[in-house]
């Protein structure tokens, strides 16, 4: 009896999982041999490992993810090591978490207006005579604004991992004569790697299917991966591509969590969301 | 025990929830009682005040339901759960219907406003001898731009925009079938080109306007050039209305050359019901005074010609949404492709998008 209702424990899980995760992932292989007159066909994923578009398009969006990743993570792990040291830390946790409260869409609309021609930037640049500048629709204005909208999900787990690390390390390593540099490197950075790699998962892999912000702040001069899926969904209604590009970026996932992920047990803490 | 109780609740609750939304979704509302009529339209796309002021002389109650798209609102009808007794597809859309035996065919004997229709816009090619359709609101496609950064003449034709002048000036709309067609007339082909040379020859063209182009924007484009943040835009007559009204320093202008004709137009969609509320409101819809009050609120163009004549000689004798007779001549009416040529014109135009110096 007792073994049963342990069993049992794993239903709503397993629920879960297979209604919300499996079946879903399912369907968008299923459809992605299918082409736009509903035959079973192959020659989705034919086109796409054929084509230089979809091939240039998937080297665009993980080159954009990469570079959005490597500036969340510059600017996070400083912050979130400032962070452990201040005095009202919560505090200050809760403000950097307080923008993921807003809508996305309003963040970027707010990003419209100040990078706009008549924006607060160039008008803070008419001041030296540098107005008004082109910032709206560039590959930089789109890395800011997407980097800026990453950042809490970097900031959470990395600051989790500082907090975990035993103070008492850190001095062990100072008292026996490390250099401040020293102790970073070889003691903080090494054990508080689990909270990094979790955070690269939770900002590279959205930032790979960006799609909103691409129209928006790059103006479709910037196309990732996800651009193309609603336009496969929408505008061409060729759900079979769109599934295939869908099934493409699901496996790039898979590649990404072996790469960070850890052998041992570790824990993800701070949120994954929708972008 | 009780939290695994509470876990499965949770997820049966979710499932319902869920079920009860995809129900919602396909039903959408759509009254079935007796003196109503169940009407599918474009958001903000009828004057408010016509709608009561036809519920108050007809006694029937009107049941409006917005769309954003053609393809939405297609899907909605095809997958039944719908009870629309009106709806207003474009052109394309009115062919792709009738073929797919969506429609029901108008009973001309109970229309009574046919003849305040102009012959430009009747008997067209997606819909020979109306047989399901009355135009609602027709537009072109054409080019923006603000007299404060442009000088008025300067641009002309579609073959201006590839000028050098306008370096990282041009805004363009997110849409495969009018950028491409765009390319296609300045090369003097039809925007309802299928062959693929002529479709590869349009994208290197496109290319080439590459450098100019400053966004390829949906709706934004309203906001951006109303802000002055472009100085030209490629966009539709119906959007260019909107603009014009929020930022005096906008103009349009129809290429000569050619362009894009499009229709909206009213039909009725085999789920409709209440055939009596139907012919009242297309009769009271097509009466030359409603027809301009909305043409007044909506900002399109009318096809109603008795409309037209009520409306204020500015907005009538308007060249930019009024084409004189030579440039209507050479206006081109969008045709429904097949799948595959549609697929060809969005995988050109998403190229043309990654393309980049």
């Amino acid at each position: 009896m007792r073994k049963n209702v342990n069993a049992a424990f794993y239903v709503p899980y397993v629920l879960w999982l297979g209604l919300f995760v499996i079946a879903p992932m399912l369907l968008i292989f299923y459809q992605s041999f299918f082409d736009i007159n509903h035959h079973f066909t192959l020659a989705n994923y034919a086109t796409y490992f054929q084509s230089g578009t979809y091939l240039t398009m998937t080297f665009n969006s993980v080159w954009y993810a990469f570079v959005i990743t490597v500036v969340t993570l510059l600017i996070s792990y400083p912050a979130a090591l400032i962070l452990h040291y201040m005095k009202h830390k919560q505090l200050w946790l809760l403000l950097i978490i307080l923008p993921t409260w807003v809508n996305l869409l309003l963040k970027a609309y707010a990003f419209i207006g100040i990078f706009g021609k008549d924006g607060g930037i160039n008008n803070f640049l008419g001041f030296f005579g540098a107005a008004p500048m082109q910032l709206l629709f560039t590959d930089a204005a789109f890395i800011f604004v997407a980097a800026y909208i990453e950042i809490p999900f970097m900031i959470l787990p990395i600051f989790n991992g500082i907090e975990e690390l035993d103070e008492n390390l850190v001095n062990a390593s100072q008292d026996l004569g490390a250099s401040s540099w020293q102790t970073f490197t070889k003691v903080t950075l090494p054990l508080t790697m689990s909270g990094v790699k979790s955070g690269v998962q939770a900002v590279f892999i959205p930032s790979l299917s960006l799609f909103m912000l691409t129209r928006l702040i790059g103006g479709n001069r910037v196309i990732t991966l996800g651009t193309a899926i609603e336009e496969h969904f929408l505008t061409t209604m060729n759900w079979g591509m769109g599934s295939t590009i869908g099934v493409v970026l699901i496996v790039a996932m898979v590649i990404i969590m072996f790469l960070t992920g850890e052998r041992a047990k570790h824990r993800v803490k701070g949120g994954r969301r929708h972008v | 025990m009780k939290k695994l109780l509470s876990g499965i609740f949770a997820i049966i609750i979710v499932c319902m929830a869920l079920a009860a939304g995809s129900a919602r979704l396909a039903k959408s509302q759509g009254a079935t009682g007796g003196n109503v009529l169940n009407f599918a339209n474009w958001g903000d796309y009828i004057d408010p005040a016509l709608i009561k002021k036809f519920e108050k002389e007809t006694g029937y109650h009107v049941n409006q339901e917005t769309f954003d798209s053609n393809e939405a609102m297609y899907t909605k009808i095809k997958q039944g759960g719908t009870h629309y007794d009106l709806t207003v597809p474009s052109e394309y859309m009115v062919e792709k219907m009738a073929n797919d035996h969506l429609l029901v065919p108008l009973d001309k004997s109970k229309l009574t406003g046919m003849n305040n229709f102009g012959k430009d816009f009747m008997n067209q090619p997606f819909d020979p001898g109306n047989k399901y359709s009355i135009p609602y609101f027709w537009g072109t496609l054409g080019i923006i731009y603000n007299d404060k950064y442009i000088k008025p003449g300067a641009i002309q034709h579609w073959d201006d925009l590839w000028s050098k002048k306008y370096r990282g000036q041009i805004m363009l709309i997110d849409s495969a079938r009018d950028i491409m067609g765009m390319s296609l007339v300045s090369l003097g082909k039809s925007m309802n080109t299928t062959d693929t040379p002529t479709l590869a020859a349009a994208k290197a063209k496109l290319d080439t306007l590459s450098p100019n182009v400053k966004a390829v924007v949906a709706d934004e484009i309203k906001m951006y050039m109303g802000n002055n943040e472009a100085p030209l835009a490629v966009d539709w007559s119906g959007e260019a209305a909107d603009m014009m009204y929020e930022n005096s320093h906008l103009h349009y202008i129809v290429p000569t050359e050619g362009s894009n004709l499009w229709f909206d137009n009213f039909v009725i969609p085999k789920t409709a019901e209440h055939y009596k509320a139907i012919y009242a409101f297309l009769n009271f819809m097509s009466n030359p005074k409603n027809a301009a009050q909305n043409t007044d609120y909506v900002g399109y163009s009318t096809p109603n010609n008795a409309a037209r004549k009520l409306l204020p000689k500015s907005t009538r004798e308007d060249k930019s949404f009024y084409p004189t007779e030579s440039t209507m001549k050479r206006l081109e009416v969008y045709k429904d492709l097949a799948p595959t040529v549609v697929g060809k014109y969005n995988d050109y135009f998403l190229e043309f998008k990654m393309f980049r110096h």
